[in-house]
């Protein structure tokens, strides 16, 4: 199917709308864009980060989700409570797949849900209580533990409790950090506020833990990997190529992290910054309070893994500038490998996205360097700083949009015929039923790295591998096949 | 009065940042910006037009500062 022009993808959006009511039509309408390069704000053509339309099936997730699941989940030597029902981190433990090495349950415990187990009579008298003595029972049985995070889920903040106080007094008890966040579900209207609310927690309960002590020897050549959650490996092979141009990586946020890691994140030269959406806030912070600037980068696709370098050895001197060159030349021969066997296969290949905080743009570089064509993208918590950064990476006249719906995303789906479709788990198996090939885009269906030269080389593979799997072509039965798709079927 | 954090991006311009708002644009025109002061009326990118009273001397960046709407 053929590029649609400008006028094909407006008239397309509103021929999606048409069956909503007069109100949520409007209110989408706005959430809905085609690209215009002409633009220079987003705020001009497109809303975001506002409430859902009741009644429509968003794919957001909560501010526990983006502080718990996102933020502080990967630090990887605390225990984070899930402080409430069960729910809530049992059905989301483990899943999102940021590697660490360590003993699980030993030293430390990114997999496993420690949870308050709310009751009713926990919700009518109280929890802080609860709450006091399962930080005892962490301290008897895990005492390797460097520290504990309060993540609260919806019931905590309509009850009223006061996990600070517990917190501060357990905290002064054992002599560790203990941080209450105060990210119950209900607040903001995505995730995004779950970011924002764990790093500020981060900042005002242990970042400065370190100021003034200055045993830390540090080097011209320090930075730290902010936003990067390890998902399949990601900040490891991120992590070698910073390294092999000499720089020092000393604080991974929070994929593979400590606790430590963050209290020395403040000695750092420069902060490097992958994730802008759910790191940014800290980012800012360490700026003003330590002078630290901090830049974004991309480590998806050999294009921009080489900008990205380049850009980031500019804030240093000579021996870093030719420490990216020889990266860069060094791993040449290996992606070069990589775009010559894959390129013919999935050249002029059409993908639409929709994902969370920086993949719908940070990978149709990465696309395109296999002579891939992203024809729509959209987040789900973006805010307009993200899509100010999107207008430029994608094509004129292809779709945004914010929030989808399932029956927006369905309809597009339908009508732009992309041949692979790269989202959340919640909508692979309903476009995999539609016969569409799908690719999980948030821990990169059980497979990964994705960054880096390494992780290129996978993502390449892992692509081919879904769009041409001889399986598509089997969706419809051979007695349903008509005369003609059989003879299509045979060209 | 929103809490504004102050910046420079990487051509050298100000960012003017609201965290709450989601609010981030390159300031166009500052009243005052001399030596001894910095402040009044200040204009960002997208039309809206802000106050503070000068600061004298004047701030070193970033930093976050209390606006007022003008
Ligand atoms: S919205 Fe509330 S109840 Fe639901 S997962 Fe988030 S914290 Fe738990």
């Amino acid at each position: 199917m053929p590029d649609l022009t400008r006028e094909e993808t407006q008239s397309l959006i509103e021929e999606v709308l048409e069956v909503y009511p007069e109100k949520a039509k409007e209110i989408r309408a706005k959430h809905l864009t085609v690209n215009d390069h002409e633009v220079e704000q987003s705020k001009k053509c497109i809303t975001s980060n506002r409430k859902s339309v009741p009644g429509t099936m968003t794919i957001r997730g909560c501010a526990y989700a983006g502080s718990k699941g996102v933020v502080w989940g990967p630090i990887k030597d605390m225990i984070h409570i899930s402080h409430g029902p069960v729910g809530c981190g049992q059905y989301s433990r483990a899943g999102r797949r940021n590697y660490y090495v360590g003993t699980t349950g030993i030293n430390t415990f990114g997999t496993m849900n420690f949870t308050s187990d709310f009751q009713e009579k926990d919700i009518v008298f109280g929890g802080d209580k609860k709450l006091a003595k399962l930080i005892d029972e962490i301290e008897t049985l895990f005492p390797l533990n460097k520290g504990i995070t309060v993540q609260s889920e919806c019931p905590i903040g309509l009850i009223g409790d006061d996990i600070e106080a517990v917190s501060k007094a357990k905290g002064a008890e054992y002599n560790k950090t203990i941080v209450p966040v105060r990210c119950e579900g209900f607040r903001g209207v995505s995730q995004s506020l779950g970011h924002h609310i764990a790093n500020d927690a981060v900042r005002d309960w242990a970042l400065g833990k370190r100021d003034g002590d200055d045993t830390f020897k540090s080097t011209p050549y320090d930075v730290a990997i902010l936003g990067d959650y390890n998902i399949g490996g990601d900040a490891w092979s991120s992590r070698i190529l910073l390294e092999e141009m000499g720089l020092r990586v000393v604080a991974q946020w929070s994929g593979d992290g400590t606790i430590a890691e963050m209290e020395l994140t403040p000695k750092v030269k420069l902060n490097l910054l992958h994730c802008y959406r759910s790191m940014n806030y800290i980012s800012r912070h360490m700026e003003e309070k330590y002078g630290i600037p901090w830049i974004e980068y991309n480590f998806f696709g050999p294009t921009k893994i080489e900008e990205s370098l380049r850009k980031i050895a500019d804030f240093f001197d000579d021996k870093i500038k030719e420490g990216a060159e020889r990266v860069i030349a060094k791993y040449k021969g290996e992606y070069q490998a990589v775009i010559d066997k894959y390129r013919p296969r999935l050249e002029g290949k059409r993908v639409m996205l929709y994902v969370g905080g920086l993949r719908p743009r940070h990978v149709i570089g990465a696309y395109e360097d296999l002579g891939m064509e992203v024809v729509g993208t959209g987040y789900e918590f973006g805010h307009n700083d993200d899509y100010d950064r999107t207008i430029k990476e994608m094509g004129n006249a292809t779709l945004i949009y914010d929030d989808v719906t399932g029956y927006e995303f369905e309809e597009f789906v339908k009508k732009v015929k992309p041949d692979l479709i790269g989202s959340g788990i919640k909508e692979k198996y309903i476009f995999q039923k539609m016969g569409i090939p799908f690719r999980q885009m948030h821990s990169w269906d059980y497979s990964g790295p994705y960054h880096g030269y390494d992780g290129f080389a996978i993502f390449a593979r892992d692509m081919d591998m879904t769009l041409n799997n001889p399986c598509w072509s089997n969706i419809t039965p051979p007695w349903r096949k008509s005369e003609d798709t059989q003879a299509l079927a045979a060209e | 009065m929103p809490s504004v954090m102050i910046r420079k991006n990487e051509n050298g311009e100000l960012l003017f940042y609201v965290a709450k708002k989601d609010l981030e644009d390159v300031i166009v025109s500052i009243e005052t910006d001399t030596q001894e002061s910095w402040g009044g009326s200040i204009i960002i990118g997208d039309g809206s037009t802000w106050y503070i009273d000068p600061i004298s001397p004047p701030p070193t960046f970033p930093t976050t500062l209390r606006f007022k709407r003008a």
